[in-house]
C-alpha cells in the first residue's frame, strides 16, 4: 500500500483499540446510499519507476525551447545551491510557522526577505508574500481602498501599459467590492502611459494611481511626475515593479517628491523557475502608515523568555484566522517556499550581482532587438526608453509566425493582438542574461526563413514593405 | 545556537563570483531613473549562504523531521518522486504562454488530473487555477454569486458559514461581495438544523460546509441540509480542508454539492513549503460549469490539448492568476494521484480514519477527555478544560511541551467553541508505533501538569528559542533589519 506502513498485525490490533471490527466500520456515520462506487477515472496505481517513465516522456515531448518570451515570466539563471537548500525536507515540508518554537528557520528566512524587499522597494514594510503579481496588484488596489480614508470614491485609475493579464485578475479579484477602474491611455509612440490623459481626472475625487515599471511592454514610466501626480490630486500611489529592474532603477519609495504608497509585483525574477507560470511569489511593501491594512502574514522579530532574539507572526488580529468577515484579506496560505528560494537567491547573487543581471539582461534585449530589427518588416514599435522587452512589429500574423517558430524550437515572444486590437501584428520579446550572441542570431536566421518563406510564397501582406 | 542574520555575515566587497557576469556592461538607462539608493542585500560568498541557510533549515520542524498532527492541515508523507518529477527540466523551462504545440506533454498531465479530480469529487467541470484554499473559496463563492446573477435573482447575498468553520470562509464571502451569516452548531457537532431553517430565505446565496466539519465528525444530516438549502434556492460549497477523511469513501457532488474547493497541498500531499504554495482547485456541478475560473485545459476532437478561456467560456468569473495557478504544484499532485491509483485513493480516508480513530481510542482510555463522544473521521478534538480548572495547565502548556518531546504539536484553540482543545490529525501515512510514542509524551505532560506545573509553563527548552513575547513582537514592531548607524 503506497506510503501506508500498517502491517495487517497493526491494522489488527489498532481496530482492536477502537473496538470495531473492520475498517469498513469506521464509516458508519455515512448512510450507506452516499457511500462512492469505483473510480472509473483514475488508473491502476503507478510505481515509482513507471511514473518516472511517464513523466519523462511528457517532458520530452515538450523539450526545451529556446525562450526569447516574457510578459511577466522571465528566464533568469538560477544558482544551483537556491532549489538544493530550498527542498530540503526542513522547508519543504513544514507548515505555516504557527509554532513559533518549531520553525525559526522558516520565520528568520522570511524576517530577512523582508529586509531584502523594503531595500529593494524603498518601503518599511514587507509582508510575507500573496500568491502572485496579479494578485499582489489586485490586494494592492483593496488595501488603498481601504487606506486611503480621504477618498471617497473607489475610482482607481489603471492605465493599459499594465500587464493585461494583471487588469483581468484585478478587476475579477475586485468585482463585487464597488470599484471603478478608469483606463489610462498609451502614448501609441512612446509605449508609455499618456500623461495628457491625466489632465482629465485633475481635481477629481481619485482614490489610487497605478504606476507600473517598467510596464508591460517593457518601457519605463514617468514614475516621479506620476507619483506627485497620484499625490497633488489626494490619490494613494501604487507601484507595481519588477524586482530585478529595482537592482539598477530608482526604488518607489524614492520616486516624486514623497515615494509611493504601496509597492507590488511578481517575485518570479528572484529564483522561481519558469514553470509554467506558477508557483512564484507576488510581494507586497507598504509605508509605516498603511501597515495595518497590509494583507497576508509579517513576521516581527522579538526575545524569548530567556531575553534570547526570536521571530514570531505578528500584527495576526489583521488576518482571517483571528477576523474572520472583518479580516484584510481572505489569504491563508501563500507562497512560503518561493519566498525562501527568492532569500537565498538575493543573498548568492547580492547587489552587485542582482545589477549585473539586470544590466545583462538589458543589454541582449538591446542586441536581440538590433538583429531582428535588421530583418525585412520588422521594427521596434515604441520609442522611450526600455528595460529587458521590447515591442516588434512582424511582416507576417504574429501567433501564426510564432506557433512557427515553436516548430522550430523557439519561443519567440508573446503575440499582442488577444489584449491590444491595434498591436495584432505585434509581438513582445525578452533577451535575459541566460541568452548568448549565437541564441540571438539563431533567432534572428530562423526568423528570417520564415518570413522569406512567406514573400516566396505570398503569403506575405503587400503593405509590411510600406 | 543563534544563528546571525544573513545581513551580519555580509562584508562590503564580497561576492559569490560564479552566479553573475563579473564584465563592464554598458546600458542606456537615463539618469533620472537609475537607483540612488543602496540595495540593502547582503555581501557575502556562496558558501556563507549555503552554511547560513542550511543552518536555518535545521531550526525548523517538519515532515520529514517529526510527527506533524496538526488538525486540519494534513501534514501527511510528501513523496519525494513528486518533487523530482515536478521540477523535470522541462517542466521548470516552460514559458506559460509557449504556444501549445511546444506544451502537449504538461497539458496532457493537467488534463489527466482534472479528469481525476472530477471522479473522486463527483463533480462535472473543474479548474485547477486557484492557487490557494482561501482562492478556491474565493472562486467558488464567485461562481455562486455569478450564477444567481445570470439567473437575474440579484438580491440573493447572504452567505451561511457554521460558526466552527475556518475563518478563511466568512473573510471569502466578504471579498466576494456577500454577507456571512453564522448557524450554530448542536452539542454533537452537527449543524443547528433549527437555526439553519430559520437562516435560510430568498437572500440566501448558499451556505459553506465542510464535512466532515472542523470538529472532526461527519455531518449526517448533510442529506436534509442539502434540500433545505437548494428548496430555498441555495447552493451548497464544500470546503474541501477535509477531503482526505472522505477521498474514495463519499464524493461531495453525490451529498448534493454544487461546488468544491480541493486543498491540493492537503489531500494530495503537496508540500506546506513553510506556508505554502498550496492550490485550491476547484470543481463544479453542471449548473456551474459556464462560470468556471479560466483558463481550464481542453481536449480537441484530435486528442491534442488546448487552452479553454474567454471565448469558451463566456460567462466565466475570470482570471484568478496571471498564468494557471500553481502548476508546478499541480504536476506534483498529478504524480501523487497516479502513485496512488485508484485502491490508493480509497485507502487515503480508510487508513487516515482507523489511525484518528485508533490514537483517539487511545488517549480517551488514557484519561482525556474527548469534545465529542463519537466516531472520529480524520481527526478529532481533546478538550483541557478540566485539567485546566483543576491544575491551571492550558492547551499551550501542552502543546509546547510536545515539542521537546520531538512531535510537532497539534493545532491549538480551533476550533473557536471548544475550550483549551487539542484538534489531532494524524494522517494515514503515520505508523502504530509513531502513534503509540505521541500517546505516551501526552501521558506524560499531563502527569507533569499534575506534579510541576511551573515546569510545564516554561516549555520548550529543547527548541532554538523558548517561548516568545508575542505581545513584545506587536507593540515594539520589529519587521526588518536596520544595521546600527
Amino acid at each position: 500500500m503506497p506510503f501506508i506502513p500498517h502491517t495487517d498485525d497493526d491494522i489488527q490490533s489498532m481496530l482492536a483499540a477502537i473496538g470495531a471490527n473492520s475498517i469498513d466500520d469506521l464509516f458508519d456515520e455515512i448512510p450507506a446510499d452516499l457511500r462512492c462506487g469505483p473510480l472509473a477515472h483514475v488508473p491502476e496505481r503507478a510505481s515509482e519507476m513507471q511514473i518516472s517513465r511517464i513523466m519523462h516522456q511528457r517532458a520530452e515531448q515538450d523539450g526545451q525551447p529556446l525562450n526569447f518570451a516574457g510578459a511577466g515570466a522571465y528566464e533568469h539563471h538560477i544558482p544551483a545551491a537556491v532549489w538544493q537548500i530550498t527542498t530540503r525536507g526542513e522547508f519543504y515540508s513544514a507548515y505555516t510557522p504557527y509554532q513559533a518554537e518549531a520553525s525559526q528557520g522558516t520565520l528568520q528566512v522570511i524576517y530577512e526577505y523582508q529586509t531584502m524587499l523594503c531595500g529593494l522597494t524603498g518601503m518599511d514594510v514587507s509582508n510575507a508574500s500573496l500568491y502572485d503579481g496579479a494578485t499582489a496588484l489586485a490586494e494592492a488596489v483593496l488595501m488603498a481602498v481601504r487606506g486611503n480614508r480621504k477618498s471617497k470614491s473607489k475610482v482607481v485609475l489603471l492605465p493599459d501599459t499594465v500587464h493585461p493579464l494583471y487588469r483581468e485578475v484585478t478587476q475579477a479579484i475586485c468585482a463585487t467590492q464597488g470599484l471603478v477602474f478608469k483606463a489610462l491611455p498609451m502614448d501609441g509612440e512612446t509605449g508609455q502611459i499618456k500623461r495628457s490623459a491625466l489632465n482629465d481626472f485633475a481635481g477629481e475625487d481619485i482614490t489610487a494611481l497605478i504606476i507600473p515599471q517598467p510596464n508591460f511592454f517593457g518601457r519605463f514610466e514617468v514614475v516621479d511626475k506620476l507619483t506627485d501626480w497620484a499625490h497633488d490630486n489626494g490619490a494613494l500611489a501604487i507601484a507595481v515593479v519588477n524586482p530585478l529592474a529595482l537592482a539598477v532603477t530608482k526604488s518607489p519609495g524614492t520616486w516624486g517628491q514623497k515615494g509611493v504608497d504601496i509597492t507590488c509585483g511578481e517575485g518570479q525574477p528572484l529564483g522561481s523557475p519558469l514553470s509554467s507560470g506558477g508557483p512564484y511569489f507576488g510581494f507586497m511593501a507598504c509605508k509605516q502608515a498603511l501597515v495595518r491594512q497590509l494583507p497576508g502574514r509579517i513576521v516581527g522579530r522579538t526575545v524569548d523568555l530567556d531575553d534570547k532574539p526570536g521571530f514570531a507572526l505578528t500584527l495576526q488580529a489583521r488576518e482571517q484566522h483571528i477576523r474572520r468577515s472583518k479580516a484584510t484579506s481572505n489569504i491563508c496560505t501563500n507562497q512560503g517556499l518561493l519566498v525562501t528560494a527568492a532569500t537565498i537567491h538575493m543573498a548568492i547573487l547580492g547587489p552587485e550581482g542582482l545589477a549585473q543581471v539586470a544590466r545583462a539582461s538589458m543589454a541582449n534585449t538591446k542586441q536581440l532587438v538590433a538583429a531582428l530589427t535588421r530583418l525585412h518588416g520588422v521594427e521596434q514599435v515604441f520609442d522611450a526608453a526600455g528595460f529587458h522587452e521590447a515591442v516588434l512589429r512582424v511582416p507576417s500574423d504574429a501567433q501564426a509566425l510564432l506557433d512557427r517558430l515553436g516548430d522550430a524550437g523557439i519561443v519567440g515572444g508573446v503575440a499582442l493582438g488577444r489584449w491590444f486590437p491595434d498591436l495584432a501584428d505585434c509581438i513582445l520579446v525578452c533577451a535575459t542574461e541566460t541568452k548568448i550572441e549565437q541564441d540571438i542570431q539563431h533567432y534572428a536566421d530562423t526568423l528570417a526563413t520564415l518570413i522569406q518563406s512567406d514573400i516566396d510564397t505570398g503569403v506575405q501582406p503587400a503593405v509590411a514593405y510600406a | 545556537m543563534t544563528e546571525p542574520l544573513i545581513f551580519e555575515h555580509s562584508r562590503p566587497g564580497r561576492r559569490a563570483w560564479a552566479q553573475s557576469p563579473a564584465e563592464q556592461i554598458d546600458v542606456d538607462l537615463p539618469d533620472e531613473l537609475a537607483r540612488t539608493t543602496p540595495l540593502g542585500l547582503p555581501e557575502v560568498s556562496e558558501l556563507d549562504a549555503v552554511r547560513h541557510y542550511t543552518r536555518l533549515s535545521q531550526k525548523n520542524f517538519s515532515i520529514d523531521t517529526h510527527f506533524y498532527p496538526l488538525g486540519s492541515c494534513t501534514m501527511k508523507y510528501n513523496p519525494r518522486a513528486c518533487n523530482t518529477l515536478a521540477m523535470l527540466p522541462e517542466f521548470l523551462s516552460r514559458h506559460p504562454l509557449a504556444p501549445e504545440n511546444c506544451s502537449q506533454g504538461f497539458m496532457a498531465c493537467m488534463f489527466e488530473l482534472q479528469e481525476m479530480l472530477k471522479d473522486v469529487t463527483g463533480m462535472q467541470g473543474v479548474s485547477l487555477t486557484p492557487m490557494a484554499g482561501a482562492q478556491g473559496e474565493f472562486a467558488g463563492v464567485a461562481m455562486i454569486r455569478a450564477y444567481h446573477d445570470a439567473r437575474g435573482d440579484t438580491e440573493r447575498r447572504e452567505i451561511l458559514v457554521p460558526d466552527a468553520a475556518h475563518g478563511t470562509n466568512p473573510a471569502t464571502a466578504v471579498m466576494c461581495g456577500c454577507v456571512a451569516r453564522e448557524i450554530p452548531t448542536d452539542d454533537n457537532g452537527d449543524v443547528d438544523i433549527d437555526a439553519l431553517k430559520a437562516a435560510l430565505g430568498p437572500q440566501t446565496a448558499g451556505i459553506m460546509l465542510t464535512n466532515p466539519s472542523t470538529l472532526g465528525v461527519f455531518e449526517r444530516k448533510i442529506g436534509e441540509i442539502s434540500k433545505l438549502v437548494h428548496d430555498a434556492g441555495g447552493l451548497l460549497y464544500y470546503d474541501g480542508a477535509n477531503l482526505n477523511a472522505i477521498l474514495g469513501k463519499v464524493r461531495p457532488g453525490d451529498m448534493g454539492f454544487d461546488v468544491i474547493h480541493m486543498n491540493l497541498h492537503k489531500t494530495f500531499s503537496t508540500p506546506h513549503g513553510g506556508g505554502g504554495p498550496g492550490s485550491g482547485a476547484v470543481g463544479v456541478s453542471k449548473r456551474l460549469l459556464p462560470f468556471m475560473p479560466i483558463p481550464v485545459v481542453g481536449k480537441t476532437d484530435q486528442d491534442t490539448y488546448r487552452w479553454l478561456r474567454e471565448d469558451d467560456l463566456p460567462q466565466t468569473i475570470g482570471r484568478l492568476s496571471t498564468f494557471m495557478g500553481n502548476a508546478g504544484v499541480l504536476l506534483r499532485a498529478y504524480v501523487y494521484a497516479r502513485l496512488l491509483g485508484r485502491d490508493g485513493m480509497h485507502r487515503v480516508a480508510e487508513f487516515a480514519t482507523l489511525n484518528a480513530n485508533y490514537l483517539m481510542a487511545r488517549l480517551s482510555e488514557a484519561g482525556f477527555d474527548l469534545a465529542f463522544e463519537r466516531r472520529a473521521s480524520h481527526e478529532f478534538i481533546i478538550t483541557l478544560k478540566r485539567q485546566n480548572k483543576a491544575v491551571g495547565v492550558t492547551a499551550t502548556d501542552f502543546a509546547k511541551r510536545l515539542l521537546d518531546f520531538g512531535f510537532h504539536a497539534p493545532t491549538v484553540y480551533f476550533p473557536l467553541l471548544v475550550p483549551e482543545c487539542l484538534l489531532i490529525e494524524p494522517t494515514e501515512t503515520e505508523s502504530k508505533e509513531m502513534l503509540d510514542g505521541f500517546v505516551e509524551a501526552m501521558i506524560a505532560i499531563a502527569k507533569e501538569a499534575e506534579d510541576d506545573i511551573e515546569q510545564l509553563r516554561g516549555a520548550p527548552y529543547t527548541t532554538p528559542v523558548r517561548r516568545l513575547d508575542d505581545v513584545r513582537a506587536a507593540r515594539q514592531l520589529d519587521v526588518k533589519f536596520e544595521p546600527a548607524a
